[in-house]
């Protein structure tokens, strides 16, 4: 029995995706698990596995095409089966002709107000850019399309045909033909149209308050180096990872604050899974280390550095960046104090850590050298308040400044 | 320019076109000794006498039964229903008998009857008497339907209704009575089948009519001050339907929200979206946002009725929707 492939939702919020290349052709056989393609999300780059064995009969998008979620993107069968019937529209679709009618979605959709119709196919654009594009001999396909699901619109025509970069504002000013002082405007990327509209979102949205406290961490820095000293060279563990191990245990006194807010309740998560966030060509991502709280330390280095390291070569895996309860960021490593981040919505909280840094310190009356650092936590002031957060940050305290006990937890 | 009611802009259509024309009279429950159920004929018993306002059983089928009789032989009668949905009551002649006349006796007849009915929600009196089927009677060839959203209008469409030599049925909200406007002194008629800007602007078209062009309005202010600049088309005629005012507007915006206050399926909306699907097709930049009735029957209790009917919050939504 043939089955479709379709493009899979890699997020609570990914209507749609690129499919960026083909890694079988037509003709060729896949097994179950295998690489079929790799689609590009508003997060990452990933690959997208076969769900069957069989040959590939019928690649159903091209390469470029963005494709909503669940829209099939290809058929795989017994070469000799007939494959019309489970896809008669995308079967007849000719690989470069834009007009075609876009694959059914596989149900209607329930909503009786006004939905985009998902649309396959190398790109979705309105009657009127089209003809505008046809009178001006644009070829659309180097257009992006700003409109609902991507679709193309007179604006981004007339911006094109203007010769401003697609996504450009909309009254980008001709720069002045002076003096080599030339501005230059780069395209945002889909991850960077992501975080705006996400951390856009959760700033507007979100009643923030904000908490730092100060810890000291001589022994955390002295254990470190102890136990870096024991491990071999590409299993060093990082402060950042004490910090998320300490983080985890600190949330399960504190479900309120591993949680997120869902219509008229909080949503107290069960699993405490520490997203960390993870500077990328382009933005940032944040990837996910699950159940922190019951993993030992070097588990959580070595998870860490795997998934830092395939986000960095825009590799990451749809598990790597879904279902973070709460997240650290640490720009430590930058020579950062203290900063304060934006939640990450549905979280509830964000824990933001400075440098650790080597102080005078005053202790009963003496001025002495001692290791400090910085963490400020966002937090939801719907979900939470001020004296539960504090509480938060001093219970954090106990395992940062007794590291030990982190080895035994 | 006096400032009147819609009320009185009906009012006093009816009765010059009474004083100019002695074959003008009108029939319908409580227009008479009464003055009418929304006070629009108040003084024509006492001024025209019970011959040419007449009180009538209630029997909608009796008064459009004899007053297709009385318009069959060189008389014009004004029949009133007190509410559209006792229309059903007489669908026979309105939608069967009228409009088909002059048709089937080749020219020999003609029909210049007006029915005037009162339309519309909002004044909880429960399902079956808050309706707005306006589209239904429009789905007829032979049928003229008009429905004016401001006082000019009123007076100078139902003139010309009153003057027409074939059937119209003149629709009139029921919640619309006390909107004030500007009418112009003297004589003057607004042709049945046209069309009109009541609101200039570059960015949406709204096209709209009765209750729906007072949302539109109000929801074109807000919108303004968003610096979203709406241009409202006021269908005004359903049939014959002028789409040249809304062409020649989505031509230059692109974007179009229709708002009624009837039922999306099969209304007046779906119909203007086709029409500028078929004649602008090229020009179409996003597709076209329907604002119209919950598509169930129309609750008595005031706050479920409210949420059933079609709000200007619903028209700025669909705008920016469509602009999206």
């Amino acid at each position: 029995m043939a089955e479709t492939i379709a493009m899979p939702k890699l997020g609570f919020d990914m209507a749609e995706g690129t499919l960026v290349r083909w890694l079988k052709k037509e003709g060729e056989t896949v097994d179950k698990g295998e690489v079929l393609a790799e689609i590009e999300t508003d997060k990452a780059t990933v690959e997208v596995e076969s769900s069957a064995s069989g040959m590939v009969r019928k690649l159903l998008v091209d390469e470029g095409a963005v494709v909503p979620v669940s829209a099939p993107i290809a058929i795989v069968g017994a070469a000799d089966e007939e494959i019309d019937a489970i896809a008669p529209k995308a079967a007849s679709q000719p690989s470069a002709v834009s007009r075609q009618p876009a694959p059914e979605p596989s149900k209607p959709a329930p909503a009786p107000g006004p939905v985009s119709p998902p649309t396959a196919g190398p790109f979705k654009a309105s009657p009127l850019a089209r003809r505008i594009a046809t009178d001006h001999n644009l070829d659309l396909s180097r257009v992006t399309g700003s409109g609902p699901g991507g679709r193309i619109v007179r604006r981004d025509i007339e911006q094109a045909l203007a010769g401003v970069p697609p996504g450009a504002p909309l009254a980008a000013p001709a720069a002045p033909a002076a003096i080599g002082h030339d501005s230059r405007t780069v395209p945002l990327t889909r991850l960077r149209q992501a975080i705006g509209r996400r951390m856009g979102e959760s700033k507007t949205s979100i009643p923030h308050f904000y908490i730092t406290r100060e810890y000291k961490v001589d022994s955390l820095l002295d254990l470190r180096r102890q136990l870096n000293n024991m491990l071999p060279e590409d299993e060093k563990v990082s402060v950042n990872d004490f910090l998320i191990k300490a983080a985890a245990l600190t949330l399960r006194q504190f479900p309120n604050l591993n949680a997120s807010l869902h219509d008229e309740a909080v949503v107290q998560h069960g699993q405490v899974n520490v997203g960390v966030a993870v500077a990328v060509e382009g933005g940032l991502l944040t990837i996910v280390c699950r159940d922190a709280d019951q993993k030992p330390l070097r588990q959580i280095a070595a998870e860490v550095k795997f998934m830092a390291g395939r986000a960095r070569d825009g590799k990451v895996r749809p598990d790597d960046i879904e279902g973070s309860t709460i997240s650290i960021s640490n720009l430590g490593m930058y020579g950062v104090d203290e900063f304060i981040a934006i939640v990450n919505p549905p979280e509830a909280a964000i824990l933001a850590v400075g440098a650790a840094a080597e102080v005078p310190v005053v202790e009963n009356g003496v001025v002495k050298i001692g290791w400090r650092m910085k963490a400020t936590i966002s937090v939801d002031h719907r979900i939470s308040d001020g004296a539960e957060a504090a509480k938060f940050m001093q219970a954090l305290a106990v395992y940062l400044e007794e590291p030990l006990r982190l080895a035994i937890s | 320019m006096a400032r009147i009611t819609i009320r009185e802009a009906i009012s006093q259509a009816l009765w010059e076109e009474m004083e100019r024309d002695p074959s003008v009279f009108i029939l319908g429950e409580e227009v008479g000794v009464w003055g009418g159920t929304y006070a629009v004929t108040k003084g024509f018993y006492d001024h025209f006498g019970a011959e040419r306002v007449r009180d009538t059983p209630i029997a909608e089928n009796a008064i459009l039964g004899s007053a297709i009789g009385a318009a069959l032989v060189g008389q014009r009668p004004i029949a009133e229903l007190m509410t559209i949905n006792f229309a059903f009551s007489a669908m026979d002649y309105i939608v069967n008998q009228a409009p088909k006349l002059r048709y089937m006796f080749g020219g020999q007849f003609r029909v210049p009857l007006v029915i005037r009915a009162v339309g519309g929600g909002g004044r909880q009196l429960g399902a079956t008497h808050s309706q707005t089927p306006d589209a239904i009677f429009a789905h007829f060839p032979g049928l003229k339907v008009v429905s004016p959203g401001t006082p000019e209008d009123a007076k100078g469409l139902l003139k010309s209704a009153i003057r027409s030599d074939d059937p119209v049925l003149f629709i009139e909200h029921a919640t619309m009575y006390q909107v004030r406007g500007e009418v112009p002194e003297g004589e003057y008629l607004i042709p049945i089948g046209k069309s009109k800007i009541q609101r200039q602007g570059s960015d949406v078209t709204i096209v709209a009519y009765s209750k729906g062009l007072e949302l539109s309005l109000k929801a074109a202010e807000e919108l303004a001050g968003e610096g979203i600049e709406a241009e409202i088309v006021d269908l005004r005629t359903l049939r014959p339907l002028d789409m040249q005012p809304v062409i020649e507007s989505f031509q230059k915006t692109n974007r179009a929200v229709v708002v009624e206050e009837g039922w999306k399926s099969y209304g007046v909306g779906s119909e203007v979206a086709a029409r500028i699907y078929e004649q602008a097709f090229d020009y179409v930049d996003a597709p076209v946002v329907r604002v119209a009735q919950k598509e169930v029957p129309l609750p008595y209790n005031r706050a479920l009725e409210q949420a059933a009917l079609p709000q200007v919050t619903d028209v700025v939504a669909a705008v920016k929707e469509v602009l999206r």
